[in-house]
């Protein structure tokens, strides 16, 4: 055991547990003022109702020994999961443990923004609950607790599939299954208070070094350039998505950038730890523009992903885990990418996306539907127009 | 009798009520509004969605009095709630046919 490891992880997981926080500032100001409470008791739920899923059966079903497809029940309720160092690692079970639960806390979060205005919040609960047991755990499973993508060697440093194509992919279900809002395309929707969706950027971006750095699961290296990747691809990812709608829509936004951001974060996951700060740059760049132009893209398609979920999670991550494929270098994380004459690679990384995009897409169905047919997914039409903070929670945000 | 309703900008209210109540009108009805004139509204864009917020902000202020009165009140309102830019608002004037006060039933100019 290596205490400068054990103390670099559980400082990271407490920053990991702060993106999701930020994440509800980021998605609460986007809505509009009747809705913005909901929207953050969302994030701010599952990082309690996600933590005891995860106690109880969630990390056992990631990360005990079990087949190719989930894991098996030797940790539930955290049995053995104490003081004796983790498998190729150098930091306590139970670290390690603590850390990964914070992945399983945000990743459901982001789903939300799918669905914000207009969940009811029972269906809400159950939903997440089936979520992560169904789709989080196999998924979390085959890349980094021993499944078969993982064993294929697909790269991916800290949750481009696990995390953000899985949640992006939820989202367009949900999206899909809990139809428009009402009103959408002929009432404006426009954000309430962009301050709190910067602030919660801000702290996305700063947890965000514990979600990368930290998934080298060591104080070293990798987890220093992974650091930097993560900054760098950020950086140039909010300049380009300003950029790019400067030029198509004439003005620099301060939601681009904050979006922006988020895009860079969401690309460089995958790739932290195995790419160069110049590739991370050229990374970031493009997932500025690809996640700009998938959220303008949404309008013709007609589906409301209310805070734009799949342009920004789904399409940087697929993207992002598509790049690690291209830009992976072997002398920063041992594995060359498709510049770097590993062509391979870049088919290992296409084949772990397109698996998780089919599965989490199929079950995060099944289970929308199931949850429809036996309480419903929405509220009535008149809580709809009257607030899901009055009508779910019976609270107002602001009262001046 | 006559009733006045003004549209204002909404940081005005204060200065209008002042200006009226140094003429002597006894009460007013104030409403928070939205609307617009020839100021129109300004676009918006989130996100590459654009949305034109035609919509703006105002006060409305509505009073009855006595007939002879309305002049001065007009001029005092327009004076109290002028900045000189576009969007200042605008003043109605329309006849009342009848006024009674809920409490003692006195009707027309005593009700006022």
């Amino acid at each position: 055991m290596n205490a400068a490891d054990t103390a670099w992880v559980l400082a990271s997981s407490a920053l990991v547990l702060l993106m999701t926080p930020g994440l509800a500032m980021f998605y609460g100001g986007m809505t509009r003022s009747k809705n913005v409470l909901s929207t953050m008791m969302h994030s701010f739920f599952l990082m309690a109702l996600a933590s005891l899923v995860w106690l109880f059966w969630g990390f056992s079903l990631s990360f005990a020994t079990g087949n190719w497809f989930i894991g098996g029940l030797d940790f539930l309720g955290l049995t053995g999961v104490g003081a004796e160092v983790w498998p190729k690692s150098t930091i306590p079970a139970s670290t390690f443990m603590i850390f990964q639960a914070m992945f399983a806390i945000i990743t459901p979060a982001l789903i939300s923004g799918a669905f914000a205005e207009r969940m009811k919040f029972s269906s809400f609960i159950v939903f997440m609950i089936l979520w992560l047991t169904f789709v989080y755990a196999p998924v979390c499973h085959w890349v980094w607790g021993g499944g078969w993508l993982g064993g294929m060697g697909a790269l991916d440093f800290a949750g481009g599939t696990v995390v953000h194509i899985n949640s992006g992919v939820a989202a367009l279900a949900c999206a899909l299954v809990i139809g428009r809002r009402k009103g959408y395309g002929v009432v404006p929707m426009m954000p309430h208070n962009l301050t709190l969706t910067l602030l919660g950027a801000g702290l996305l971006w700063f947890g965000w070094f514990g979600f990368n750095a930290g998934s080298a699961l060591a104080a070293n290296a990798s987890a220093s350039m992974a650091f930097v990747v993560t900054h760098m691809a950020t950086a140039a990812a909010a300049i380009s998505w300003v950029l790019v709608e400067w030029i198509i829509k004439g003005k620099p936004t301060t939601l681009g950038i904050a979006s922006g951001a988020v895009a860079g974060l969401v690309a460089i996951t995958p790739a932290a730890g195995f790419v160069g700060p110049i590739s991370a740059v050229i990374l970031g760049a493009v997932a500025g523009v690809v996640c700009y132009l998938a959220v303008l893209a949404k309008a013709g398609l007609g589906y409301d992903d209310s805070l734009d979920v799949v342009g920004i999670h789904g399409v940087g991550g697929t993207w992002g885990a598509i790049a690690t494929g291209l830009f992976a270098c072997k002398a920063i994380g041992g594995t060359d990418g498709l510049f770097f004459g590993n062509a391979g690679q870049v088919v290992t990384q296409i084949v772990a996306v397109g698996a998780t995009i089919v599965y989490s897409f199929v079950v995060s169905l099944i289970i929308l539907y199931v949850v429809k047919a036996v309480m419903g997914l929405r509220v009535t039409e008149e809580d709809e127009v009257v607030g899901v903070d009055t009508s779910e929670h019976g609270e107002t945000a602001y009262n001046l | 009798m006559k009733k006045i309703t003004a549209i204002i900008k909404p940081f005005k209210l204060d200065e209008v009520k002042e200006a009226l109540g140094s003429i002597g009108v006894q009460g007013m009805t104030v409403t928070e509004a939205k609307g617009f004139g020839r100021q129109k509204g300004h676009k918006e864009i989130y996100r590459g969605a654009e949305y034109l917020v035609d919509l703006l902000p105002k006060t409305k202020v509505e009073t009855v009095v006595v007939s002879e009165m309305v002049d001065k009140v007009i001029e005092k309102i327009v004076s109290a709630a002028r900045t000189g830019t576009i969007g200042d608002g605008k003043i109605f004037v329309t006849p009342i046919e009848k006024v009674v006060r809920i409490r003692t039933s006195e009707r027309d100019r005593d009700a006022l």
